[in-house]
């Protein structure tokens, strides 16, 4: 086993060897332009792009030409947000989405607020999940996209997409779902889950960074998206800009990778975080998952030591890259939004530590890392006065903090 | 984040944790921050009545790393001070010994906080009548 151990897996993978293998060649010898139409150079390109095409595609149910290759989730996220919030412009200017969502829909949903959208943030419940009670009282006519990301990046929870796709199908509305931390990981089907757009990264299931994909349904109803970026027309119009054509065979291998191996991969994830998860609530006390665990990407674990912050915990398993929700960590003093909205208190938030497990875990590393975190937990609650005061029957609920 | 060495050192071996008596008259204790900021610092001294001098201090910190060296090195510093001379102490003082970033600062904001009120715990406990007196 070596160090440093790489459990942070919701923030980026490692480029699977195999990726790599696809993608050489067209970083070297085939460099064509998949839009050059004239010459066998951009053929191949073409050819390797349209078979990316399938591979993604086939990963989640859809067919090629719904495909629409961009720079990763993040523009996957804006075009669909903003290019229906313009094509349908004139049918309603009402869009929902949910409070845990990822920034890159929270603050495109910000700025078109800005030129006139209306924009509905759903709470959630203590699991996480969004109340589908809620969701269908907040449908109006002026309603043209429903939001709801599929996985959770903090807390890896499942959304209901396929009762809010059915929602959304009865009430004429469109749903977008950020797919970026489901695709790969569990099974999606965009047919069965009447989901009209979701966003793809090739980064987060072992793809190269800088690629992405969004699926734009082609029938039942054709979805229409108006270009956030002017040039060539590429994708159909949808995204211009010459085709990432090393990047986009990364994706797709990535996404025939995952598809093959998921029944396999899913189960032995759920065993490693469920080992993990157990040796941790056996040898401590006072340790809360965040989030069900019932609907939960298998390879998440949200949890939450109280008495013990979350940077001084990460700081004591240096040779563990995990990541914590806690202010410190993060430029903003905030703690995160994500487990604020679930209402476990800040407390809990600031006592955060996310271990998104991945392909190249292995048991010897996920004992380890248990050993590591009981070891530094005890260290640090032996230091802690909020763990002597609950140790002494206090509860902390009714001191009077001076707040800083 | 990268941490100095001394932070480093801090948080690896924190010096005089543990707590002191808080009915002893002669322990001053302070606590301040609150858990949903992230941090909470309790700080106590002991005094010797007769010379004024700081004869013990401990902490206990629910904090960044930063904190905790901010705590565990004002501890050493109390230890052999005056109470007067333990005042003068200021928050700059322990950012430059602790090479802290500027978003650490507030961790030795809370230090300093934490030494006057152990002080003034312990000043209410000696002269309980001057300083029922003084809030009148």
């Amino acid at each position: 086993m070596k160090l440093p151990i790489y459990m942070d897996n919701h923030a980026t993978t490692p480029v699977d060897p195999r990726v790599f293998e696809a993608m050489r060649p067209y970083l070297t010898n085939i460099f064509g332009n998949s839009a050059s139409r004239n010459h066998s150079f951009g053929w191949e390109a073409e050819e390797a792009t349209e078979k990316a095409r399938k591979q993604v595609a086939s990963l989640i149910g859809a067919t090629s030409k719904e495909i629409v290759f961009t720079s990763g989730a993040t523009e996957s996220n804006n075009l669909a947000l903003k290019g229906v919030a313009e094509m349908y412009a004139e049918k309603g200017n009402h869009i929902i989405t949910a409070a845990t969502e990822h920034k890159a829909i929270l603050d495109t949903c910000k700025r078109l607020e800005k030129h006139g959208t209306r924009v509905t943030y759903l709470p959630v419940q203590q699991n996480g999940l969004v109340d589908l009670d809620q969701l269908r009282m907040a449908i109006t006519d002026k309603t043209v996209l429903i939001s709801i990301m599929h996985a959770n990046n903090e807390i890896g929870v499942l959304q209901p997409i396929r009762e809010i796709g059915k929602i959304a199908k009865e009430r004429g509305v469109l749903l977008h779902t950020d797919g970026t931390q489901a695709a790969g990981k569990i099974p999606v089907s965009v047919l069965d889950d009447n989901i009209d757009l979701m966003s793809i990264s090739a980064h987060k299931m072992y793809g190269p960074k800088g690629v992405g994909a969004l699926y734009v349904r082609r029938r039942n109803p054709r979805v229409q998206l108006t270009a956030q970026m002017d040039g060539g027309g590429h994708e159909r119009g949808m995204r211009s800009g010459t085709l990432n054509v090393p990047g986009i065979v990364g994706l797709g291998e990535a996404c025939a990778l995952a598809q093959a191996e998921m029944p396999a991969e899913s189960k032995r994830l759920a065993f490693l975080r469920d080992k993990l998860k157990e040796r941790l609530m056996n040898s401590l006390d006072e340790v809360y998952i965040n989030g069900t665990l019932e609907h939960r990407l298998p390879n998440n674990l949200n949890i939450s030591f109280a008495y013990v912050e979350g940077e001084s915990l990460l700081m004591g398993i240096n040779e563990i890259a995990v990541s914590s929700g806690s202010a410190c960590t993060s430029a903003t003093l905030e703690p995160s939004y994500v487990l604020k909205a679930l209402g476990a208190g800040d407390d809990l938030a600031h006592s955060s530590i996310r271990f998104g497990l991945g392909r190249f875990n292995t048991e010897e590393e996920v004992d380890y890392v248990a050993g590591k975190v009981i070891e530094v937990v005890k260290k640090l609650r032996e230091l802690s006065p909020l763990y002597e005061m609950f140790k002494e029957g206090i509860d902390l609920t009714k001191v009077q903090w001076t707040a800083h | 984040m990268a941490y100095s060495d001394k932070v480093i050192d801090h948080y690896n071996h924190p010096r005089n944790v543990g707590s002191l008596d808080k009915s002893d008259p002669n322990v001053g204790t302070g606590m301040v921050g609150a858990p949903e900021c992230g941090d909470v610092m309790k700080l106590q001294v002991k005094v010797n009545p007769a010379t004024g001098v700081i004869e013990d201090a401990k902490f206990k910190t629910f904090g960044c790393g930063s904190a905790i060296a901010s705590s565990s090195l004002a501890t050493e510093w109390l230890r052999g001070k005056t109470v007067d001379e333990a005042l003068a102490i200021k928050n700059t003082d322990i950012v430059t010994e602790l090479s802290l970033p500027p978003v650490k600062i507030h961790c030795s904001v809370l230090a300093e906080d934490a030494i006057k009120a152990a002080i003034t715990d312990y000043k209410k406990k000696a002269a309980p009548v001057t300083s029922e007196a003084a809030r009148v």
